[in-house]
């Protein structure tokens, strides 16, 4: 194994993680407040990458008929923002659909929730678009540099950059913000926090939203860097992440984020020494391995017991 | 027009009757005492005034508006403050937190202040910071401001409770066992805290208390509670000399 190829391979898992990591921020939030998983998220992330298929598809035609004259990489940056704007939207009507009915019945009728508006977002998918395969517009033109024997793609710098950009915003809105605050307060009870003036109803739809946006971040940023869309993309990748949450810690949302970025690692240096064949089955039985020696996962608290009266 | 009046009030839970015909007044800036033996009602009233449950029978009017079938967060913006038993702090979060915490309703920005950083959003955050270092600073807790309150001593957590509370800036507060497990030192610490409290916000307190000394110096009435009924109504020398309290908290003599 060279030096070059090592690192070949740490860019590459770096752009996975970065999936993994966007993903797995929306279980972690939403498991922090609600405390349940929402089982919809992977294919919210789905559904993103639909959406921002629609809108860079939008935004190419108004550009190319010369409508109006945007430069491609602003096409680029708002197909970013308006898709994690819309699919945000998607992820408020989820839990208001979804799950706000649902939030004092047994938590498996939750989680199960979560499977069937999977499994109609995907159909309906199916439904509206039929069974054929996208393929998302290419938004920006491959460029591959060469760092020191280490071929790096634009997109896959685009992606990491992006990636880690939008988790040190999320962190600073978590930390900084009087929403954030509240996020974190409310992961603590559901008693003390409404009586400062901060209503459920308005926190978990915006958990939801944040989310989701996340979400739609990552299934654009995976529409760039893998051009094939179909209804069932974000099961295996919401399955992984959701993996990554729980390595995180349930509830931690850094350490959901730096677990996504392990499981690429993990996934990624399995392959390089391992036949990619084996590659789920054998970073799997690592991240198993993992959870026996840490149940908690790398930053979960060791109680999980909300305080309610 | 009293400032809280509970009229009648009378609660079940599934057929087990925990409060029976409850009445309360309390004027403006009056500290009024609970007490009675484990599993009496006491917190349940505080529960059902407070809007956590909503009272099978009976009126509860705050400043003469009635509050009942209300949440919580209603009635807690109409002036209501409270701290709990257990405290409910919140974990990892610092001391400062919890008070800036409890300033949400005066935040006013909204999302884009939150996303993009508006000068109105640094401005009301510089307010709020500033008026919870008053707070903590007068329950003398200030120097505490920025470690997390799992790290804390238990009467300083105590504090930022109350600090959490005061920060609503309530016109009656309720405080449950607010000394419960505390040090002989820290029971006389918390009590100047309430004295404090009560001179320079003048709110009035309903207290749950089962330290005598803290309810007989501090409040003015007292109720006793057993079984969900209030057996035995007054000031501290009246409560002291009932034969009803003695005996709901000792027993009767033959039993002993």
């Amino acid at each position: 194994m060279t030096f070059t190829f090592f690192f070949q391979n740490v860019v590459n898992a770096l752009q996975w993680g970065s999936f993994y990591a966007l993903i797995a921020l929306g279980y972690a939030m939403v498991y922090s407040i609600l405390m349940l998983f929402n089982f919809a998220h992977g294919d919210i992330f789905m559904v993103g990458s639909y959406i921002g298929f629609g809108v860079a598809t939008g935004l190419l035609y108004l550009v190319t008929s010369g409508f109006i004259p945007l430069p491609h990489w602003l096409v680029l940056v708002l197909t970013i923002v308006i898709s994690m704007f819309l699919t945000s939207f998607v992820g408020v009507i989820v839990e208001r659909i979804g799950y706000r009915p649902l939030r004092n019945a047994p938590r498996a009728s939750a989680a199960i929730t979560g499977l069937m508006i999977g499994i109609i977002l995907e159909t309906g998918n199916l439904a509206l678009l039929g069974a054929r395969r996208l393929n998302f517009p290419s938004l920006i033109m491959s460029r591959t540099y060469e760092i020191g024997g280490v071929f790096v793609t634009n997109k896959k710098i685009l992606v990491v950059l992006v990636s880690i950009g939008l988790m040190l915003a999320l962190d600073q809105f978590v930390r900084k913000t009087k929403w954030g605050m509240a996020m974190r307060a409310m992961s603590y009870d559901f008693v003390v926090v409404p009586l400062m003036g901060v209503s459920i109803d308005v926190i978990a739809p915006l958990t939801f939203a944040i989310g989701s946006g996340l979400a739609a971040a990552g299934g654009v940023l995976y529409g760039i860097a893998y051009p094939i869309l179909d209804p069932y993309m974000g099961i295996l990748i919401g399955w992984k992440a959701f993996v990554a949450a729980i390595l995180g810690g349930r509830g931690s949302i850094m350490g959901a984020a730096l677990a996504g970025f392990l499981l690429g690692f993990i996934e990624i240096f399995v392959a390089m020494i391992f036949p990619s064949t084996l590659r789920d089955l054998i970073a799997f039985s690592i991240v198993l391995a993992i959870l026996t020696f840490r149940p908690y996962g790398f930053f979960g608290k060791p109680y999980s017991a909300k305080l309610r009266l | 027009m009293p400032l809280l009046q509970v009229k009648n009030m009378t609660h079940f839970f599934s057929g087990l009757r925990a409060v029976h015909n409850y009445n309360l007044v309390i004027e403006p800036g009056e500290i009024h005492g609970l007490i009675g033996p484990n599993g009496a009602g006491k917190t349940t009233i505080f529960n059902l005034i407070t809007g956590v449950y909503t009272p099978t029978e009976g009126e509860i009017y705050l400043e003469g508006e009635s509050i009942v079938g209300m949440q919580p967060h209603e009635i807690a913006s109409r002036g209501l403050g409270r701290t709990f038993q257990n405290m409910k702090l919140w974990r990892h979060m610092t001391v400062l937190e919890h008070v800036m915490m409890a300033h949400y309703s005066k935040l006013t920005y909204g999302l884009v202040g939150a996303f993009f950083g508006t000068a109105k959003r640094y401005r009301e955050e510089a307010e709020i910071e500033k008026h919870s270092m008053e707070l903590l600073d007068l329950l003398g807790v200030a120097q505490f401001a920025d470690q997390n309150v799992l790290n804390l001593p238990y009467g300083v957590q105590r504090k930022v409770e109350m600090a959490r509370a005061l920060a609503v800036q309530p016109k009656i507060l309720f405080l449950d066992e607010p000394t419960v497990g505390m040090t002989p030192e820290e029971l006389v610490g918390m009590m100047e805290v309430f004295r404090t409290i009560h001179r320079e916000f003048g709110p009035a307190i309903f207290l749950i208390e089962h330290r005598m000394k803290v309810v007989m110096e501090l409040c003015e009435q007292i109720q006793t509670l057993n079984f969900g009924e209030v057996i035995a109504e007054g000031t501290p020398e009246e409560i002291q000399r009932n034969p009803k309290v003695i005996e709901a908290y000792l027993g009767k003599e033959e039993v002993e």
